[in-house]
């Protein structure tokens, strides 16, 4: 009744309709939450509670969910893309190689999710790739092989017939892969299309209401407009719904920066509820006079319940949203210490901090880790919304980051967020374009690197 | 979060469907997690209006009176919800009736454009008919409709009264109602068909109807026990388990023992004290930073006196609103519900389940729980050694409140009489517990 069996999330879907890019943005997502830890409950299991999936124990450093993209595996086994003719369904040659493919995929599956302790493989590819028949079929095979091996299968289909939207992916992700090399887009796209058409043959959508009605799974319809969703088994295909039916496609931008300087940050103080230095007042006002410039529509301002956040933002004159869950990382018995008092009075606390930065918890307070868990529901608004500028602190901007840069549990406590820079994020095809804007006004450094290891 | 339009919440389905459960459940939810919101049982005007009950004929499709005065009810209901949502801030109503044909569900709509809501339907479609018994034993027999009735007159009267909605019913339809916000329920969960999801709130309703089940089950709440601070009348910190806790823990490992509970979850807090409790149990358990107890911030591990002492005018602040008065550096109540939401979710997803937890934490689920608003969740009862133990039956939930024997100190705290700040020290601290 523990079993937290590894779970298989399979995509499914004609190309062009963004099984890739669900792919890795969910992948993205599952790492960041689901970052495994030591410790846990009586058999070690890292639990919900801390933002974690349920699971076996695992080293801090190994991912939690990886994916395995069919095309890849094509792409090595083929090694230069000739035309569309590769797909067709009657090219014998081709569907040998096709087959042998998958079957490849599905033993590296295997072998991540059984032997290197991954917990969720994702594995993208169009429908047809393994059996001559349709999904039924190939459900029924995968179901087979699978349920030998001891996983939970959940499919994601993104099923779409709005040709606006597939025009769009094509010219957005498929100009630019490997496949095109010459990229002459015209040629592309009507090559692309035409590689469409050959799975359009045979391609059988997951059927709720006869054959596939006992398969866990959701599909996606026009890009999030609708969905159905069949027999959620278990929390972690809980969250995956959730989060599947939260995000979008909408061009949009997100502002990433922290509160202006204040007077704790002047002393080296570490935590507390300071307000604004002087040149953290000029910050905002440069802040305010940057949004301007930037034109932004409809742009949500978000900050902590800390003074310096909320004074940040009253500079600039708009409604803004206060979240407590943006507020800085709790540093316990050592709130508002410089580092120095800290080094001084727990010399060992601090040693362990520079060893395990992430998991590691202040006395009384909080770690990165937990810092991740409280967030969790920003970066779900963050997902519904449009464009946003969340004003906040220095561990909760670093968090905010790995998240959608995709940056490891090792990473994360050293990302670069220094005082009076804004950090502009935009989602472009399949990740995260960042621009770094510094306002021109002075600040301290508070970014403290990891040591080097002392010698004993 | 920022003003948004008021939401209306349409449901839709055939009788015995479980709208009314779902309405109710949903209620409490978004009251809970802090969005006022209300359900209008258009039934229970009915029942208002025609005082007496007769039978399956009044539902029948050509009765002109029946029809009249359904029509009335109705009206009456949209009007009571405009007054909620348009006059006493309401955020979200939930009107509660059939709603079965395309016409009725487009009247509402119009209504809710013309006040300046956003419609959401939730229909509840379901073709087995055991549950549909189930249902009918669960919660239409009692129904005061059927009062002078046996079981056999009422099961009989209410098939009818089912079939007189099926021949017009129409149901949410991928293409006609493609443009409306809804989410279909069928089967009591197997699958969901979603559509058009507009904003945060139905995201969160969403969320939360497709993690709620009706497979039987019991919820055991119960605190740490008695642990050394305790003793000494101090709140918070992260103590060890006194002499009487230790005793209370073997007593809960025989009590779950007895209990002979099927596949039982165990969940503790990331302190000593359940920690040490569950270990007693010789079972696996999950342990939940969110299940912490409340950070009393500046406050930590103080006695009541000490506070009145060296904080007297926090101390009557937050008698005067303890459900939204937060500690120096600490939480609130309010915090608390926030932070206990996954929990909440998690609970609801899962079957049979032991929370080990704290006071203040204990009163948040228990809340949830018994539908009490926030001014009565603050002190609400849950002494240490006490198991609750819930049981969901009909619309609401049964609870067994089972004492182990085991002596402990008193912790409840009643709010006093005199809540202004410049009260005199013996009226802050008459009501506070013994301790050593």
């Amino acid at each position: 009744y523990m079993t937290n069996s590894p779970t298989l999330i399979v995509m499914i879907g004609l190309p062009a309709r963004g099984k890739t890019y669900m792919s890795k943005k969910l992948t993205r997502y599952l790492n960041w939450i689901g970052v495994p830890t030591k410790g846990g409950g009586v058999w070690g299991h890292p639990c919900p509670g801390l933002g974690l999936l349920p699971g076996n124990a695992l080293t801090p450093s190994s991912l939690v969910c990886e994916v395995f993209n069919l095309g890849v595996y094509r792409r090595e086994a083929v090694k230069s893309y000739k035309s569309y003719d590769f797909f067709r369904h009657d090219n014998k040659e081709a569907m040998e190689i096709r087959k042998r493919c998958a079957l490849v995929a599905l033993e590296d599956v295997k072998s991540y999710l059984l032997e290197e302790c991954g917990q969720i493989a994702v594995r993208s590819s169009a429908l047809k790739i393994d059996l001559h028949q349709g999904s039924s079929k190939l459900s029924g095979a995968l179901r087979g092989l699978i349920w030998g091996w001891g996983l939970t299968v959940f499919f994601v289909e993104s099923v779409c017939d709005d040709p606006e939207v597939i025009a769009a992916n094509i010219l957005e992700v498929k100009v630019s892969s490997p496949d095109y090399p010459e990229r002459h887009r015209e040629n592309v796209m009507d090559d692309f299309l035409k590689r469409i058409e050959c799975y359009k043959v045979t391609y059988q959508p997951l059927d709720p209401d006869a054959n596939d009605k006992d398969l866990s799974f959701i599909k996606v319809i026009n890009v999030g407009q609708r969905f159905l969703v069949n027999r959620v088994r278990d929390y972690i295909q809980s969250k995956i719904v959730y989060y599947l039916m939260n995000i979008h496609v909408q061009p949009r931008t997100i502002y990433l920066c922290r509160h202006g300087e204040s007077e704790a940050n002047l002393a080296g103080r570490i935590g507390g509820d300071s307000g604004l230095s002087a040149r953290g007042k000029q910050f905002s006002q440069a802040l305010k006079k940057f949004i301007e410039e930037q034109e932004i529509v409809d742009l949500k301002v978000w900050t902590s319940q800390l003074k310096r956040t909320i004074q940040t933002a009253e500079s600039l004159g708009v409604l803004y949203e206060q979240w407590k869950i943006l507020n800085e990382i709790d540093a316990g018995v050592c709130e508002e210490m410089t580092y120095a008092e800290i080094e001084a009075k727990y010399p060992e606390e601090f040693a362990m901090r520079d060893q395990e930065k992430y998991l590691y918890r202040y006395p009384g307070g909080e770690s990165y880790q937990d810092l991740v868990q409280r967030l969790e529901p920003v970066i779900m608004e963050l997902e519904r919304q449009g464009n946003v500028l969340v004003i906040s602190h220095q561990a909760v901007m670093r968090c905010l980051l790995a998240y959608f840069l995709d940056k490891s549990a090792d990473e994360l406590p050293y990302l670069r967020c220094p005082l009076h820079t804004i950090l502009k994020l935009t989602p472009v095809a399949y990740g995260c374009k960042v621009e770094t804007i510094t306002l021109n006004v002075e600040a301290v450094n508070t970014h403290r690197d990891k040591p080097s290891p002392k010698s004993v | 979060c920022m003003t948004n339009c008021p939401t209306l919440i349409v449901m839709v389905g055939l009788p015995a469907r479980g709208k009314t459960y779902i309405s109710k459940k949903l209620t409490r939810y978004l009251n809970w997690i802090g969005v006022p919101t209300k359900e209008f049982n258009v039934g229970q005007y009915r029942r208002d209006l025609v005082k007496k009950y007769k039978s399956f004929e009044f539902f029948l499709p050509d009765n002109e009176e029946g029809l009249k005065i359904r029509k009335q009810c109705a009206l009456a209901a949209l009007n009571d919800v405009r007054q909620y949502l348009s006059e006493e801030n309401g955020h979200v109503a939930v009107f509660d009736a059939t709603n079965t044909t395309r016409e009725r569900r487009e009247t509402i709509y119009k209504f809710g454009e013309e006040n300046g809501y956003k419609t959401f339907f939730v229909e509840s479609v379901c073709v087995d008919p055991e549950v549909i018994a189930a249902n009918i034993v669960q919660v239409k027999l009692g129904s005061p409709d059927y009062v002078d009735c046996s079981n056999d007159e009422a099961t009989e009267d209410f098939m009818k009264r089912i079939e007189c909605y099926k021949n017009s019913y129409e149901t949410l339809d991928e293409t006609l109602d493609k443009d409306l916000s809804y989410i279909k329920i069928m089967d009591v969960g197997r699958s969901y068909l979603v559509n058009r999801v507009m904003d945060h709130i139905q995201s969160r309703i969403v969320y939360y109807l497709m993690n709620i089940h009706v497979t039987p089950r019991s919820i055991y709440l119960c605190r740490h026990g008695e642990s050394e601070l305790n003793l000494k009348g101090r709140i918070g910190g992260d103590p060890g388990l006194s002499v009487r806790g230790k005793e209370f823990a073997k007593s809960l490992a025989q009590f779950i023992n007895e209990q002979n509970i099927k596949d039982l979850k165990v969940w503790t807090s990331q302190m000593k004290r359940t920690i040490q409790t569950a270990e007693a149990l010789g079972v696996p358990y999950e342990q939940w930073k969110v299940l912490n107890e409340i950070d009393a911030g500046v406050c930590e591990e103080m006695t009541y006196e000490e506070i009145q002492e060296n904080y007297p005018l926090e101390f009557a602040l937050r008698d005067q609103d303890k459900y939204r008065y937060r500690y120096p550096k600490g939480e609130s109540y309010e915090d608390l519900v926030q932070r206990l939401e996954p929990v909440i979710m998690e609970l609801e997803r899962q079957e049979n389940v032991l929370v080990i937890c704290h006071q203040a934490v204990m009163r948040c689920l228990l809340a949830y729980f018994l539908d009490k608003p926030a001014e009565q969740l603050p002190y609400l009862k849950c002494p240490l050694h006490t198991v609750l133990k819930l049981t969901p039956v009909a619309y609401g939930c049964k609870v067994e409140s089972i004492f182990l024997n085991v002596e402990a100190v008193n912790t409840h705290r009643d709010k006093p009489e005199n809540v202004d700040i410049s009260r005199p020290t013996e009226e802050a601290l008459v009501t506070v517990p013994a301790h050593q």
